[in-house]
C-alpha cells in the first residue's frame, strides 16, 4: 500500500553518534543549513558514556565546546579547574608536584565534566538546532552498518530503522566504531593501541567537597597519581572534583594490564584505599557508579586520512585521542574535528567526488595544527628509540641503582624535575615504558616524598555490588558479544582484564571453567554478557564477534 | 486523516492506588481515575496513524466531569490533539448500550460541527466492565465497518481503505489481513505494537511529544464538553432509563475461610517445639 519500502529515506547529513565529537558536527551542520539526522544507541546521550574527564577548551583550537554551545559551561560543565597537581608515590611515600604550569599550556578553560549530564544537555541543544534545518536527533536507535550500493558507501543501516541514504556519514560513534571497522579504516586488534579507563562517581555534599579541598564553590581541583601504587601495570590515576561528588579512576596501557594480568577493579581499589586518599574521602565512602572503557592512544592510532567515500570518521572513532603524559584530551579533539568535518562538507558540497568532503577534513586536521597534537613526529622518534627494551632496561636499572636514585634524589634535580613534568615537550616523549609511569614517579617518591601515616577507612564495594548498583536493559535472548573461541590461549586474558569480570567471581562475564571432555579435564572461558558495560576491552584482548547492543539496550550510565 | 480514540475513566486497579473496605468493595471515592488500560492500545494506533499520515486525532469520552483527566492523561501521553467530553448527569448509569447511543450522537455532532472522521479506534474491554460490547455496538449506530483484535496497522489515503492484521477469535497463534473502507472502527487487542522505522517518523513522534507537553498543561483549552442538551438526545434512550441491562448484583469473591486455629511457638521454647514435632510425626511417616 501507501508504505513503499523501495522508497529509501535520504538526509543530507547523518550524524551516528551523539558525544561531543557528534554533538559538534551535528552544531555545525546545522548551522550551515545542513538537513542533519543524529543517531544515538542510548535511550539518552551520555547514557553510554564514560570519561575521567576534564573538557579543555584550548588557545590554539579552531573550536570549543563553549564557542559551538552558548552557556555550555554554566549549564553542562561541573568545576573549572584551578589546581592541579601530580603525585609520586613509592608505598607510603608520596612527593607532589604542582602541574599548573602543564596543565595552563594552551589552556584558555578546562572543566570537570560528568558525561550523563554533559552530553543529554549538548542532545537537547543539537536537536533543537538540527530540527530548525529538517533533521533532528533520534535516541534509542544503533547504526549496525554501512549502506553500499555497487560497493561504494551511501548511507547507513540500523537495527530499528529502515535504511537512510546521505551525502556525508559522520561516525562520531566512539572508541569501538563499528562503522571505523567495518569501513576498514580501523581494526581492533592491538593491545598496545588502547588504555582502559575505569572510574568511581563518589557522592559528597558540595560543601564537603569545598571544605576537603579547600575550595570555593567556583573553583576545582585535579589530582593525578602515580608510581608503584599500581604495583608494574603502566599507567595512573585521577580525582576530578564535581560540584557534589568526586570523579575518581584509573587509565592504564591495555597490553600491560594483560601482560600483568592486573585485575581493573582492584587497581582502581589500590588508589581509593591508599593513605594519601583519607582525607579526601573520609569515612563514609558512598559510591554512586562504577564504570569503564577503553580509550584509544592517537599517538599510535590516529587515522592520518579517516574517510572513505562519504563516510568521515571524527573522535574516538577516528584514534583522535591524545595522552599528553598524564593529561588526556579526547573529548576536545573529537569537538574540532566534528566541526571541521561539518565546514569541510559545507564547503565542498555539490562537488560530484563522493570523497571531497573527507579529502577537505583530512587537510583542515592537518592545517588546524590537529594532527601534529594527536601524532607528534618527536613521538614516532624517541618511541623507536625508547620503547626497544634494552635502553629501557638500562635506564630504570640506572634510576633504580643507588647512583640514579641519588641523582633523582638530590634538591636540584627535584625542581628540575617539576619542570620537566611541567614540560609539554618533554611529557608528550615519555616512552610508554614503565619508566616514566612507575619507576620514575616511585623513585621521586622514595626520595623525595613524605611519609602518609593516615588510616584510611574506605571499603569500595566488591564488583557483585558495583555490578548490582548499574542499570541494565537487557536484550534477553540477544548477546551482543559471542565468544569465538573459548581457549584460555585465545580468550583467557578477558577473565582479568574484563572490567565486570575476575578470576574466581562467577558473577561477571567471562569466567574460566572446568570441563571434562573425553575424559580429560579442561579449562575453557565461558561469555554471559548481561553485566558487560560495553567498555570494548574484550574486542581487543578475546577472540570475539563484538557489537554493540540494539537501541536502549544493555547498561545505561546515570554519572559517566 | 482525522481520527477520533474513545477512552474512558477506569479505578486505577494497580496496587498502592486501589481501595477496599472492610467487605472487600471497591471504595471509588478513594480510588483514583485512571485511563482503561486497554485504551492504551487504542490511542498508540491513532497516534501511529496521525505520525505516519498526518491530520488530527481527538480523544473522546463519555463520563463524570472528573474523565476531563483521563482526557488530559491521554493528551500527555499519546499526544491528542483536542479532547471531547460528553458529560451529563442524565447520561449516568448507562450500560453499554447506552453509551453507544450516546458516543454516536457525540460522532455525529463531531462530523456535523468539526470534520469528518476517518477513522475511530476503540480499545479492547475495559478493566472494570469487561464487556468488550462499546466498540461494536457504536460501530452498528454508526453504520461503520468494524475491524476487531487489530495487532497492525496500514493506511492508504488515497484509496480510503485500511489494511489490518488481526488476531482470529483473540488467539495469537492465528493472524489475518483485512482490508476496510474508511470511515471505520478499529478495535485494538492489546498485541497491538506500533512500528515506526522511518526516521522522519520517528521526528514527528519526537515533534509531537514536544508539542503535546505544553498543550496538555492547558488542557482545559482544548476540551469541549457536550451536555445531554448540546447532543439533542432522547432521554428514554440514554442514561439508566435507556439502558436495556443493568448489573442487579456483584458476588464478592469470598475470604478464603480459615477454619484451624494458629497456635504460635517460640523456635526457643524446647517443650513446644516438641510438641510440634509430634503433630508432624504422623504426616511423616505416611509420606514413607
Ligand atoms: C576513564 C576515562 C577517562 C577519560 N578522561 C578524559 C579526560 O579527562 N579528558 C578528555 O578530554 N577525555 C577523556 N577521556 C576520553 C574521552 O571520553 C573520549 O575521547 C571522548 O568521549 C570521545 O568523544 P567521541 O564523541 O568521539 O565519542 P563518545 O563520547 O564515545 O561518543 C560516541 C557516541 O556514539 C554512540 N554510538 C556508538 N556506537 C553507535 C552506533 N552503532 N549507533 C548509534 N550510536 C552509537 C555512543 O552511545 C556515544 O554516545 C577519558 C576516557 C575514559 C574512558
Ligand atoms: S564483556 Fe567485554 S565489553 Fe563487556 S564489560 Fe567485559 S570486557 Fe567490556
Amino acid at each position: 500500500m501507501s508504505e513503499t519500502d523501495t522508497d529509501r529515506e535520504h538526509y543530507e547529513a547523518v550524524v551516528v553518534g551523539c558525544g561531543p565529537g557528534g554533538a559538534a558536527a551535528a552544531a555545525r551542520l546545522a548551522d550551515h543549513g545542513i538537513e542533519t539526522l543524529v543517531l544515538e544507541r542510548g535511550t539518552k546521550s551520555g547514557s553510554k558514556n564514560v570519561s575521567g574527564g576534564l573538557i579543555y577548551g584550548e588557545e590554539s583550537a579552531p573550536y570549543t565546546l563553549d564557542d559551538l554551545f552558548d552557556g555550555f559551561r554554566e549549564a553542562a560543565a561541573e568545576r573549572p579547574v584551578t589546581d592541579y597537581r601530580i603525585h609520586n608515590v613509592a608505598g607510603n611515600k608520596v612527593k607532589t608536584y604542582d602541574l599548573t604550569d602543564l596543565h595552563e599550556h594552551d589552556t584558555d578553560w578546562c572543566d570537570a565534566v560528568l558525561r550523563r549530564r554533559m552530553d543529554a544537555w549538548l542532545e537537547d541543544r543539537v536537536h533543537e538546532k538540527t530540527s530548525e534545518t529538517g533533521g533532528g536527533v533520534l535516541t534509542n536507535v544503533r547504526v549496525n552498518g554501512l549502506l553500499r550500493e555497487r560497493g561504494e558507501i551511501v548511507g547507513v543501516t540500523c537495527d530499528e530503522l529502515d535504511p537512510i541514504e546521505a551525502d556525508l556519514i559522520v561516525a562520531a560513534d566512539g572508541v569501538n566504531s563499528e562503522l571505523g571497522r567495518e569501513a576498514g579504516l580501523m581494526d581492533w586488534e592491538e593491545p598496545d593501541e588502547w588504555f582502559q579507563g575505569v572510574k568511581a562517581v563518589v557522592d559528597m555534599d558540595p560543601a564537603v567537597v569545598n571544605d576537603r579541598f579547600d575550595i570555593d564553590d567556583d573553583e576545582g581541583v585535579a589530582h593525578l597519581f602515580s608510581g608503584d601504587l599500581f604495583e608494574d601495570v603502566r599507567g595512573g590515576g585521577f580525582l576530578y572534583t564535581n560540584e557534589d561528588s568526586l570523579s575518581i579512576g584509573t587509565v592504564f596501557h591495555l597490553d600491560s594490564l594483560v601482560e600483568q594480568q592486573a585485575e581493573p577493579q582492584e587497581l582502581l581499589d589500590a588508589l581509593l584505599t591508599h593513605p594519601m586518599m583519607a582525607t579526601w574521602l573520609g569515612d563514609e565512602y558512598d559510591e554512586r557508579e562504577y564504570a569503564a572503557k577503553l580509550v584509544p592512544d592517537s599517538k599510535k592510532v590516529a587515522h592520518p586520512e579517516p574517510y572513505q567515500d562519504r563516510l568521515v570518521l571524527v573522535g574516538d572513532a577516528a584514534g583522535q585521542m591524545q595522552a599528553q603524559g598524564p593529561i588526556i584530551k579526547g573529548m576536545n579533539h573529537a569537538v574540532t574535528a566534528g566541526a571541521l568535518a561539518a565546514d569541510a562538507f559545507a564547503v565542498t558540497r555539490g562537488n560530484a567526488d563522493p570523497a571531497a568532503a573527507g579529502r577537505r577534513y583530512t587537510q583542515m586536521l592537518e592545517e588546524s595544527g590537529t594532527m601534529a597534537k594527536l601524532r607528534p613526529r618527536r613521538y614516532e622518534v624517541s618511541r623507536t628509540l625508547a620503547e626497544r627494551d634494552v635502553i629501557t632496561n638500562v635506564v630504570d636499572r640506572v634510576l633504580e641503582s643507588p647512583l640514579g636514585s641519588v641523582a633523582v634524589g638530590n634538591p636540584i634535580s627535584n625542581r628540575l624535575l617539576q619542570r620537566a613534568y611541567n614540560s609539554p615537550f618533554l611529557v608528550s616523549m615519555l616512552p610508554d615504558t614503565s619508566t616514566g609511569y612507575v619507576t620514575l614517579p616511585s623513585v621521586i617518591g622514595e626520595q623525595h616524598g613524605r611519609t602518609i601515616h593516615w588510616e584510611n577507612e574506605v571499603e569500595p564495594p566488591t564488583l557483585e555490588e558495583r555490578i548490582g548498583d548499574l542499570t541494565y536493559d537487557t536484550d534477553v535472548g540477544n548477546p551482543h558479544i559471542e565468544l569465538r573461541d573459548e581457549s584460555v590461549d585465545a580468550s583467557g586474558s578477558a577473565v582479568y582484564a574484563c572490567p565486570v569480570s575476575a578470576e574466581d567471581f562467577g558473577g561477571g562475564c567471562y569466567r574460566s571453567e572446568e570441563v571434562k571432555r573425553n575424559g580429560s579435564e579442561e579449562t575453557v572461558v565461558s561469555l554471559d554478557t548481561q553485566p558487560c558495560v560495553e567498555c570494548g576491552t574484550c574486542a581487543v584482548v578475546a577472540d570475539t564477534e563484538w557489537e554493540h547492543p540494539r537501541g536502549g539496550k544493555g547498561v545505561e550510565y546515570r554519572e559517566g | 486523516m482525522r481520527s477520533i480514540v474513545l477512552t474512558k475513566g477506569v479505578p486505577d486497579f494497580s496496587e498502592g492506588a486501589v481501595s477496599f473496605d472492610e467487605e472487600g468493595h471497591l471504595e471509588r471515592g478513594k480510588t483514583p481515575t485512571v485511563m482503561n488500560p486497554n485504551d492504551a492500545f487504542a490511542v498508540e494506533a491513532a497516534l501511529q496513524t496521525k505520525v505516519r499520515h498526518g491530520g488530527h486525532v481527538s480523544g473522546m469520552s463519555m463520563g463524570p466531569p472528573g474523565y476531563a483527566d483521563v482526557l488530559q492523561g491521554a493528551m500527555e501521553s499519546v499526544y491528542t490533539d483536542d479532547s471531547y467530553l460528553l458529560s451529563d448527569r442524565e447520561l449516568a448509569a448507562s450500560d453499554t448500550w447506552a453509551t453507544a447511543i450516546t458516543l454516536s450522537a457525540g460522532l455525529e455532532k463531531y462530523q456535523e460541527e468539526v470534520e469528518e472522521i476517518d477513522i475511530l479506534f476503540a480499545g479492547f474491554k475495559s478493566a472494570d466492565g469487561e464487556t468488550g460490547q462499546t466498540g461494536p455496538q457504536t460501530a452498528w449506530a454508526m453504520d461503520w465497518p468494524i475491524v476487531t483484535h487489530v495487532i497492525a496497522l496500514d493506511i492508504d489515503p488515497d484509496e480510503r481503505r485500511l489494511r489490518a492484521k488481526r488476531l482470529v477469535e483473540g488467539d495469537v497463534d492465528e493472524i489475518e489481513t483485512v482490508e476496510a473502507p474508511l470511515p471505520c472502527v478499529v478495535v485494538t487487542d492489546p498485541e497491538f505494537e506500533p512500528t515506526y522505522r522511518k526516521a522522519s517518523h520517528r521526528l514527528t513522534h519526537k515533534r509531537l511529544r514536544a508539542e503535546t507537553e505544553q498543550r496538555a498543561q492547558e488542557h482545559e483549552d482544548h476540551l469541549t464538553t457536550w451536555s445531554q442538551q448540546d447532543l439533542n438526545l432522547d432521554p428514554d434512550y440514554i442514561g439508566l432509563d435507556g439502558s436495556p441491562t443493568i448489573v442487579s448484583s456483584v458476588d464478592p469473591i469470598p475470604k478464603a475461610p480459615s477454619e484451624r486455629e494458629a497456635t504460635m511457638i517460640d523456635p526457643d521454647d524446647s517443650g513446644g517445639m516438641a510438641e510440634v514435632l509430634e503433630a508432624m510425626q504422623p504426616y511423616a511417616e505416611a509420606g514413607e
